[in-house]
């Protein structure tokens, strides 16, 4: 628990611990995000994604930089592949955010996706709430290059921001079905090229037939020069005033909540179920009778579940 | 507990030769590793915050440019100032003249690889001499 009151103080050490020990699936970590979970819900979450190269991580930079400005603390989670391979990793983000190492009010963290193919790694939820207790005002969440369903940021984050680039074209129509629904401020970054104007006016016309009762707004940025920056953090400032003042807010957190709930408790009960060795034996020799159609896989599965999940009278067995 | 090795790639001072960092980046992920890579041009300074954000186990540092006996200690030296040096292996590697090696080893860079050095070299002396377990 020391390193839980450390992480409370600030201590950036003690927080690239604790991601490294939720990210290694260490129950004292989980205990310690546990104890001090009151902690956490002060942060405002905000999920940057959109297609590889589109500008990412260098608009991370500059949104760092202006919120850093305005006296607020920063937190950065910036994911990147896994290979499925070899199990190894670059991680790139950091590249264009050197520029921040420095600045005792920013902390920024790589991660592997290790597998997890919604754009995010398992332990971003975790590391978010690390982030939180350690006191940052804004954590800033650099999904993956998507492509069409990595979706997973809108269960992290209270506002998504889209990237897009100009000359995206068809793929403008590819990607609109799983992920364009999920962006609740769009930037085009990249405005220096050609194209972007168009980019612009094809996405608005495709918001315009979105419904509900926030309108994405749309602007252009040229990360690298660090141009509409400001007009760009209006934009998240209003959706964020949206969600407060609608009551949406709490409505997706509340949402959010429910998913992490349902994802932890299935995974501890697959946890009970293999990960010992009497189960994994048990269920073998139950997958044997149901090959050989001596019992059926329905009945089956109840069975598993009161002898390894349920106990006698009902309770969760130890 | 299974957990892979996290290393971060990084090169120090004014030097623009990056093939090299790339290679060894590449050939760590392929080893499967967790490769932190944070591009050219970073003081030793920004290198070590880096190293501590990311809770790496081996901070790699290349470097071409004939700087390295001033470059390397330095980055030791902060990595000492900020407590971690005990926990991270500190490697260097790049074109690095071998009458310089003994000297920076002794200021506490832990082996350096120069050029012909295969990869594999790399990874083993990485798997073998890790300071903390994983
Ligand atoms: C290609 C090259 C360039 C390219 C670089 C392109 C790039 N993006 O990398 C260009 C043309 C831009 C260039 C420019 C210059 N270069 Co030049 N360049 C070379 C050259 C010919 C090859 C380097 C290379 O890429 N090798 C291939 C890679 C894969 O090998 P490597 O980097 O050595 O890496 C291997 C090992 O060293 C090791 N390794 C490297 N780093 C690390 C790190 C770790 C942790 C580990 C474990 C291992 C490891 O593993 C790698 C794989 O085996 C060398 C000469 C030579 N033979 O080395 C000169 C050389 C490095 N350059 C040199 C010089 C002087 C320059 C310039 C200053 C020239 C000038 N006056 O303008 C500029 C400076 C540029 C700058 N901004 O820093 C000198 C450096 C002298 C010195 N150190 O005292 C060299 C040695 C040439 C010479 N003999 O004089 N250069
Ligand atoms: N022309 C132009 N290039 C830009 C702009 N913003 C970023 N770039 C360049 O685009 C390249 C990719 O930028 P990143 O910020 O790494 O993009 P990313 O989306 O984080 O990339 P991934 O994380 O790999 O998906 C870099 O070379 C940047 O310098 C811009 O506004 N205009
Ligand atoms: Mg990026």
């Amino acid at each position: 628990m020391e390193l839980g009151k450390r992480l409370l103080e600030g201590d950036k050490r003690a927080a690239a611990r604790l991601i490294s020990m939720i990210e290694n699936d260490d129950p004292e970590a989980v205990a310690i995000l546990s104890a001090y979970f009151s902690h956490t819900g002060n942060a405002r979450v905000i999920g940057i994604t959109g297609p590889p190269g589109a500008g990412k991580s260098t608009l991370v930079d500059k949104l760092a930089k202006l919120l850093r400005k305005k006296d607020a603390k920063v937190g950065v989670l910036a994911v990147d592949p896994t290979s499925p391979f070899s199990g190894g990793s670059i991680l790139g983000d950091r590249i264009r955010m050197s520029d921040l190492n420095l600045d005792p009010g920013v902390f920024i963290r790589s991660m592997g996706t290790r597998g997890q193919l919604g754009g995010l790694s398992k332990s971003t939820l975790g590391a978010v709430k690390i982030l939180d207790i350690m006191g940052m005002d804004y954590i800033l969440i650099e999904t993956v290059g998507v492509g069409q369903s990595e979706v997973d940021i809108v269960k992290a984050a209270d506002s998504v921001l889209m990237v897009m680039v100009p000359g995206l074209g068809d793929d403008i129509q590819a990607l609109k079905a799983g992920i364009m629904e999920i962006g609740d401020v769009f930037v085009i970054n990249k405005a220096d090229r050609d194209g972007a104007d168009r980019t612009k006016t094809e996405i608005e016309m495709m918001l315009d037939f979105s419904h509900g009762d926030w309108r994405p707004p749309v602007s252009q940025a040229v990360a690298v020069n660090n141009i509409g920056i400001e007009e760009l953090t209006d934009n998240l400032d209003k959706h964020w005033s949206f969600m407060k003042d609608s009551g949406k807010l709490i409505e997706k957190r509340v949402n959010n909540s429910e998913l992490e709930i349902i994802d932890l408790t299935q995974s501890a009960i697959l946890k009970k179920m293999m990960g010992n060795d009497d189960n994994r034996n048990r269920i073998r020799e139950l997958a044997k009778k149901v090959a050989i159609r001596e019992r059926d896989p329905y009945s089956i599965s109840q069975m598993v579940l009161k002898e390894m999940i349920v106990g006698e009278e009902g309770g969760v067995k130890d | 507990m299974d957990r892979p090795i996290r290393v971060l790639v990084a090169k120090p001072g004014l030097d623009g030769h990056d093939r090299g960092a790339k290679v060894i980046a590449r050939a760590l992920r392929d080893a499967g590793m967790e490769v932190i890579y944070t591009g050219l041009r970073l003081t030793p300074d920004q290198i070590v915050q880096a190293a501590l954000q990311e809770d790496v186990d081996v901070v790699a540092l290349s470097i071409l440019s004939g700087a390295h006996g001033h470059l390397l200690p330095k980055v030791v030296d902060k990595l000492k100032e900020e407590g971690i040096y005990d926990e991270v292996l500190v490697l260097g590697g790049g074109v690095i003249p071998e009458d310089d090696i003994p000297e920076l080893k002794k200021a506490g860079v832990a082996e350096i690889f120069t050029p012909g050095t295969p990869t594999g070299v790399t990874i083993d002396f990485i798997k073998n001499n890790l300071k903390r377990s994983l």
